[in-house]
């Protein structure tokens, strides 16, 4: 890619990431603070096309956006009991002076590294990313279906009610 | 060497899991077998490692999958620590879990994933299957640490997968910009490229990245500044639980430092720096965790104190850099011997308390007072295992700390090894003290405390354990040296 234009496009972007992130923080309601966080998830994947990486925007605005977003929402309404307050907290004044010096830092080491380029956006079609997924990184790509799993069967231990537990018992 | 038998071992466990799960849902009038599924399971994959010893790895043979995993004797030998450390935790667990009858199946099948996951942890020779191996041996630690079902636990659960997920994430950040400084995700990659002259220039990334994988691994090790979960979540889980992840999840983690740090980042550019900075830290955790530990009155904080301050022991043997051609081989075996002798030890304790506050509904030691008259078997085995994490001679703990502070001697870090030896003196005040209420005073109760097979066999098993290697300990010397030296081929 030439011109002006990508580079406008990655301020634009990177913008609207930073603003939606720091929104996140700052909203006084967590709906508002969802909705933010949103906007962030949109502003990455819009990084990710200009990376080159069509199917990893798809898959970030289909799994984040859509999936996960959604699955915030819905614990927060149906979480009856429970403020919709974004809490407030003594040490928010600490964190900001820390937050602020570790980016000073991280600034500093990334504007002083010789990051590696690479001249040719590598393969990332979907079936390239399939195909490594199946071979080289088979491993990992089934030690995380295991983690799934087991986090799956042990989240629905963790909801299930005493009755349910006691008609189980019985069974 | 095809790629399922290189993964044999977990997948006997994982496989052991699966039947766990299908047994309880199908078969519930059969639950009773379901631990002794599990244990089938590790002695197959226990049995599976054996098939491997004496085997003369070539190259070939030790990293599979793309390099991403690795089968050496460094692996092997963590198989056979989580392993054993699983089977004493299933036996241990199975009064608890019949009394307090939540899904059964499911938590024998979340411990069986665990054991899984840290086994793969210590066997990960790339940076993203050690993160998914991680988050693997993590997830069903932060569900099972949460099983009980007063609010002590459901908080030590909460509080447990929040700061895990802190730990991820820097984790993660770290590892980002290795891989955005090396362009490779694999530590014989990465490893090259930090040897290599290009790598001076980034040496700010370099070292940004690994201060953030310290962090990150050190919530896991559990070591000073990254300590301030322990003792909430060791009183607040279930005792079995808490006694897996005292070693367990410490040991993994301690397993993967040590190889992500000398075959990643072991070049001369950075080890000075990361021996520094965890000389630095094995002190203050020792301290720290000595000190706090000695007020406690609760067995479970006290024990969670003190595993921070073994776990500085520990560090002093990552900080253990000498020079010359067995650069990292001394300090890096008496990690691997510590981490299996505290693992015993350690676990002999906790089972004993699992055994004993069953009975007398107690964790607090005073009421541990005249233990020796209710149950003289419980109570000797309990002093035994706290005069060997003491380091008292001719004990296991002993060896254990005599080959680590020799390391420290050798690497120039004496003073490292004379705060380490303060330190054992301060432990021994409160180690002895439990151990002393075992044996005095007492004298309102003198009703048996009996305990159940299942416990007498989880604390003979790993009483005897730390008995043999007391009595003989150069098998297990010469098994962490041979781990060890793999790591510098």
């Amino acid at each position: 890619m030439d011109g002006s234009g990508p580079v406008v496009a990655f301020w634009l972007l990177a913008a609207v990431t930073l603003v939606a992130a720091g929104g996140v923080l700052v909203s006084r309601n967590l709906l508002h603070a969802v909705l933010f966080l949103i906007l962030a998830f949109i502003g990455v994947a819009g990084h990710f096309v200009l990376l080159s990486a069509e199917f990893l925007a798809m898959a970030q605005v289909i799994i984040y956006v859509g999936a996960i977003s959604v699955l915030l929402l819905f614990a927060i309404l149906l979480t009856p009991r429970a403020g919709r307050d974004n809490g407030e907290t003594k040490a928010f004044p600490v964190g900001a002076l820390l937050a602020v010096a570790l980016a000073a830092v991280f600034l500093f080491v990334i504007n002083d590294t010789n990051w590696k380029t690479v001249s040719e956006s590598p393969a990332l079609a979907p079936e390239a990313l399939g195909e490594a997924l199946l071979t080289s990184w088979v491993l990992p790509f089934e030690i995380a279906s295991v983690l799934l799993t087991a986090a799956l069967v042990g989240s629905i231990m963790l909801a299930r009610t005493a009755e349910e537990e006691a008609e189980d018992a019985l069974a | 060497m095809n790629g399922i038998d290189t993964v044999g071992p977990q997948l006997s466990v994982l496989g052991a899991a699966g039947l766990i799960l299908v047994v309880d849902a199908l078969m519930p009038q059969h639950r009773r077998m379901l631990p002794f599924i599990a244990l089938f399971g590790l002695i197959v994959s226990a049995l599976w490692t054996v098939s491997w010893v004496g085997r003369d790895f070539a190259p070939a043979d030790i990293t599979t999958f793309d390099g991403t995993f690795s089968l050496d004797q460094y692996s092997a030998f963590f198989y056979f620590v989580f392993v054993g450390i699983t089977a004493t935790v299933v036996l241990a667990s199975i009064d608890w879990v019949n009394r307090e009858g939540r899904g059964q199946g499911e938590y024998y099948a979340l411990v069986m994933t665990v054991c899984s996951g840290l086994m793969f942890l210590s066997a990960s020779r790339d940076l993203i299957t050690i993160f998914l191996s991680l988050e693997l041996s993590s997830i069903p630690q932060y569900i099972l640490a949460g099983w009980g079902k007063d609010k002590r636990s459901s908080e030590a659960g909460i509080k447990y997968l929040l700061v895990g997920a802190v730990a991820s994430s820097l984790l993660l950040y770290g590892m980002a910009l290795l891989y955005g400084a090396t362009g490779t995700t694999l530590l014989d990659g990465i490893g090259a490229y930090v040897a290599s002259p290009e790598a001076e220039a980034n040496r700010g990334l370099l070292v940004l990245a690994m201060v953030l994988l310290m962090a990150g691994f050190g919530f896991k090790m559990a070591v000073v500044p990254f300590q301030m979960w322990v003792p909430d979540v060791y009183q607040g889980a279930p005792t079995p639980v808490a006694a897996f992840l005292s070693v367990g999840s410490k040991g993994a983690a301690f397993a993967v430092v040590v190889r992500v740090f000398i075959v990643a980042l072991g070049a001369d550019l950075l080890s000075d720096d990361w021996s520094m900075i965890f000389a630095i830290l094995a002190a203050v955790s020792m301290t720290l965790g000595n000190v706090m530990a000695v007020s406690q009155t609760d067995i479970k904080r006290m024990l969670g104190y003190s595993s921070i301050a073994q776990a500085g022991n520990f560090l002093i043997g990552l900080a253990a850099v000498s020079g010359g051609d067995e650069r990292f081989t001394l300090g890096a075996s008496g990690v691997l011997l510590f981490v299996a002798a505290y693992a015993f030890t350690n676990l002999g304790a906790f089972v004993a308390v699992i055994a004993i506050s069953q009975r007398i509904g107690s964790d607090q030691i005073k009421d541990y007072a005249g233990m020796w008259r209710r149950s003289p078997v419980l109570a000797l085995g309990l002093a035994f295992c706290l005069v060997s994490l003491t380091g008292i001679p001719p004990t296991v703990g002993f060896w254990a700390k005599l080959y680590i502070f020799n390391a420290g001697i050798r690497a120039d870090l004496g003073w490292l090894v004379i705060i380490g030896v303060l330190n054992s003196v301060v432990s021994a005040y409160y180690y002895l003290g439990v151990a002393r209420q075992l044996f005095t005073g007492g004298d309102e109760s003198t009703e048996r405390v009996p305990t159940s097979p299942s416990i007498s066999l989880s604390l003979g098993a790993a009483t005897l354990g730390v008995l043999v290697f007391s009595i003989i300990p150069m098998p297990l010397m010469s098994a962490a040296r041979d781990a060890a030296e793999v790591l510098t081929k």
